[in-house]
């Protein structure tokens, strides 16, 4: 008895060691990495990355008959600022929209095209990873193998599809939607999006939930968890980072799409990228609207990635890292 | 769209380990049970056919029972657009609530539970059919093609070899993501196929005509060789580069700041990425406004119009702004699983004396050789369909063209659609080798385990 006593907390004494041993090779290891080399090709590379969209930025902010006439480095020696360019760009817009409308649509487009085709996936996955079928590998190999399908190709069935319906030989058997009169249908993108998501969500959720372990998994149906049960409780709490890292890239992929947004939305449910494009189109080249609009337009991907971003740590790939 | 499984119920390879094999199994039911299911897909094929071959009608309505997604998203889309994502969610969300419960409940054993999947197996494809409002003339068949599927779907289930309700689950499991990939991505890529052996009008019959084109013609001939150059230096460069300055910043002092510098372009759309690098490449007369001319005339040398440079140096022009973009996919991706990678493999490498390159090289790099795997697959697979640079850029002049671009102007300007399925078909081929690789490495992955 005394003797388990003791143990647990030699255990401890050992384990503190190691952990303070193991902080201090750390940074050891931590000095000796970051080289000075290392850190000047860090901040060349930062700032050759930095510039154009620093350019922008000041572009941004100055008064438009400058932008035309001379370079944005010239406010260096010439500083002459405004934030006009913002109300402009809010204000106005491209087509029927204002900027500021179309950032609503934007946004309604975004969250339901990303939650969507996650939940779906995580089925999916979740089925490929822990219930055993014939050819499930086979079939696993050729779900990945779609997303050589180039969007390009899918939009013109898929359009079709959704606004005249199912009609084989003459015959008509569904109608498509109905929405090019309802005031703002983001319908048909949500479920283009989901649907293009799909090959790569499945592959990528796959790999992190069958690293999940499977005493976990047996322990559970152990105590008599379908699963269903199975699937809510264990798998999703635990693939909550994998998920959160796909959010993000699903949310930022939706949220700069112009390709599918464009074909698929009505014209007054189009999203920033298509009023942002055609700021520049209508009245020729107003593109200190456009730098102003570009800067609107970053703002929700970069507080998204901000608040995920402690997910990347044990992200995406944790699950792939094994293999 | 269970009818691919419930042809082969019977044949379940592997067992789960608490699935005892059903009592009502045994090989000669599993032979009746393919039996039966083989008529019953017989009946649904007949069924098909006979409603297409039947007269068309002109003035067919829709029935529904009521209520459709069609008059469902009709109500959503008159709300103002932030109300309709908490509703559409919502939903959304007690569909997938009603899909778990079904999982969870229906495989137990038990006279409630078989009438919960005998009820679920006819209920949910009918209502699933009704719900896309068939017209008139169609609503008999339809419905009885539901019921019969159904049907199949549950006698397949009960006669299974793993026990009652496996296979159920299994459906119900896959059904939502099965539908969207057959109606979104696998019958649009057979369409597509077919359509690149037919002329313009997609009536004629013309072989080869078109892949000849996509070879001899300039602008296939440029997309091609632009495609190539996109797939091969692309992903390498964003890679090489994204991975040189994760390992960089790695615990340095100011990581996150750091990182969200290179990060921040990926964040950018391409079309506002169109915008930031017109001021990079800018050429007129006079004044320069575009950074790069900017140092050439500095320099006392004479602007260049960038953007026509040939050749192919417009088409590496186009590529700096794509791997610009990336590099910050692959950074972030490649720096977490460089996290992963455990502190003790790195110390041993340490107190072996070894340099801090040969313990990148051994220790590094092949902890992180999956994630380097997908992240330079999924910049292949981005470079391979970019449409947007080129759109928003250069419009494909100048020999800039590649195929994702190519295919969408063959299909919008010159209503080509033959051209523009064989450029899609040689872009499949393209995309072919990396598939197999991955599938190999995949498989490879699962035996492991």
């Amino acid at each position: 008895m005394s003797a388990e006593m003791v143990v647990p907390q030699l255990d401890q004494r050992t384990a503190r060691q190691l952990a303070r041993d193991t902080a201090k090779g750390e940074k050891n290891a931590q000095k000796r990495l970051t080289s000075r080399g290392a850190t000047i090709a860090a901040i060349i590379i930062g700032i050759v990355w930095t510039i154009p969209t620093f350019g922008l930025f000041v572009t941004s902010f100055r008064p438009g008959s400058d932008t035309q006439t001379s370079g944005w480095w010239t406010v260096f020696t010439d500083p002459s600022f405004t934030l006009e360019n913002y109300f402009l760009a809010l204000t106005s817009g491209g087509t029927s929209l204002t900027l500021a409308e179309s950032f609503l649509n934007s946004l309604a487009i975004t969250i339901p095209a990303t939650v969507i085709p996650i939940a779906i996936a995580s089925l999916v996955a979740y089925a490929f990873a822990w219930i055993n079928f014939k050819g499930k590998n086979l079939l696993f190999v050729f779900v990945f193998a779609l997303q050589i399908v180039p969007i390009q190709m899918a939009l013109v069935p898929l359009l079709s599809l959704f606004s005249r319906g199912l009609t084989i030989n003459g015959v008509g058997i569904f109608p498509g939607f109905e929405l090019r009169d309802v005031d703002h249908s983001f319908a048909t993108v949500w479920i283009a999006h989901a649907i293009f998501a799909m090959p790569l969500a499945i592959y990528l959720l796959h790999n992190f939930i069958s690293e999940v372990p499977s005493e976990v998994i047996e322990a559970a149906r152990v105590d008599g968890a379908g699963h269903g049960q199975i699937f809510f409780r264990i798998i999703l709490p635990l693939a909550t980072p994998a998920i959160a890292s796909f959010a993000i890239f699903q949310f930022i992929w939706v949220w700069n799409d112009l390709l599918v947004a464009t074909i698929f939305a009505p014209s007054t449910s189009l999203p920033l990228t298509q009023s942002l494009n055609s700021l520049s189109g209508t009245w020729g080249n107003q593109w200190f609207l456009q730098s102003a609009g570009t800067f609107i337009s970053i703002l929700v991907p970069l507080i998204v990635f901000f608040a995920l971003q402690r997910f990347f740590v044990r992200g995406l790939m944790a699950g792939a890292t094994k293999g | 769209m269970s009818d691919t499984k419930t042809a082969e119920p019977s044949t379940r390879g592997v067992r789960v380990s608490d699935a005892t094999p059903s009592p009502r199994y045994s090989p000669k039911t599993a032979r009746t049970t393919r039996l039966v299911v083989t008529i019953g897909l017989i009946l649904v094929a007949a069924l098909f056919i006979f409603l297409v071959t039947r007269a068309p009608m002109d003035d067919a309505k829709p029935t529904s029972l009521g209520f459709s997604l069609n008059s469902f998203f009709r109500w959503l889309g008159n709300l103002n657009p932030l109300v309709q994502i908490p509703l559409v969610i919502l939903v959304f969300g007690v569909v997938v609530a009603l899909i778990l419960v079904l999982i969870e409940y229906a495989p137990r054993a038990g006279r409630v539970y078989f009438w919960l999947r005998l009820a679920a197996c006819f209920v949910v494809p009918a209502l699933a059919f009704m719900l896309l409002r068939p017209y008139q003339n169609a609503v008999i068949y339809v419905v009885a093609i539901a019921l019969i599927l159904g049907g199949l779907l549950f006698f397949a289930d009960y006669r299974a070899r793993d026990g009652a309700g496996y296979l159920f689950q299994l459906v119900v499991f896959t059904a939502p993501a099965t539908i969207l990939l057959l109606v979104g991505l696998i019958y649009p890529a057979i369409a597509t196929i077919f359509q690149s052996f037919f002329d313009k009008t997609g009536d004629n019959f013309v072989a080869l005509e078109n892949y000849i084109w996509v070879f001899t013609n300039p602008e296939g001939f440029w997309s091609v060789i632009n495609t190539l150059i996109w797939a091969i230096v692309a992903p390498l460069a964003a890679t090489v580069i994204g991975l040189a300055y994760a390992v960089f910043v790695d615990k340095a002092r100011g990581e996150k700041f750091l990182k969200v510098l290179i990060f921040m372009p990926f964040a950018i759309s391409f079309v506002g990425a169109g915008i930031i690098w017109k001021f990079v490449y800018d050429f007129r007369q006079g004044q320069q406004i575009g950074l790069l001319n900017a140092i050439v005339t500095f320099f006392g040398g004479e602007p260049v119009s960038w953007l026509d440079a040939q050749p192919l140096i417009n088409t590496f022009l186009l590529l700096a702004v794509f791997i610009w973009a990336q590099t910050g996919f692959a950074m972030v991706i490649l720096s977490s699983a460089i996290k992963a990678v455990p502190v003790e493999q790195m110390e041993a490498a340490e107190l072996d004396g070894t340099s801090a390159w040969q313990r990148f090289t051994n220790v590094t790099v092949p902890g992180i050789r999956s994630s380097l795997i997908v992240v330079l697959t999924t910049i292949t697979i981005g470079a391979l369909k970019v449409y947007d640079i080129v759109a928003v850029m250069t419009g494909g002049r100048a020999n800039t063209t590649v195929l994702g671009f190519e295919m969408v102007n063959q299909q919008q300007r010159f209503q080509s659609y033959g051209h523009s399925a064989a450029l899609a078909v040689v872009l499949f081929l393209f995309v072919l080798p990396l598939i197999i690789y991955n599938a190999n490495q995949i498989r490879k992955q699962r035996e492991i385990r």
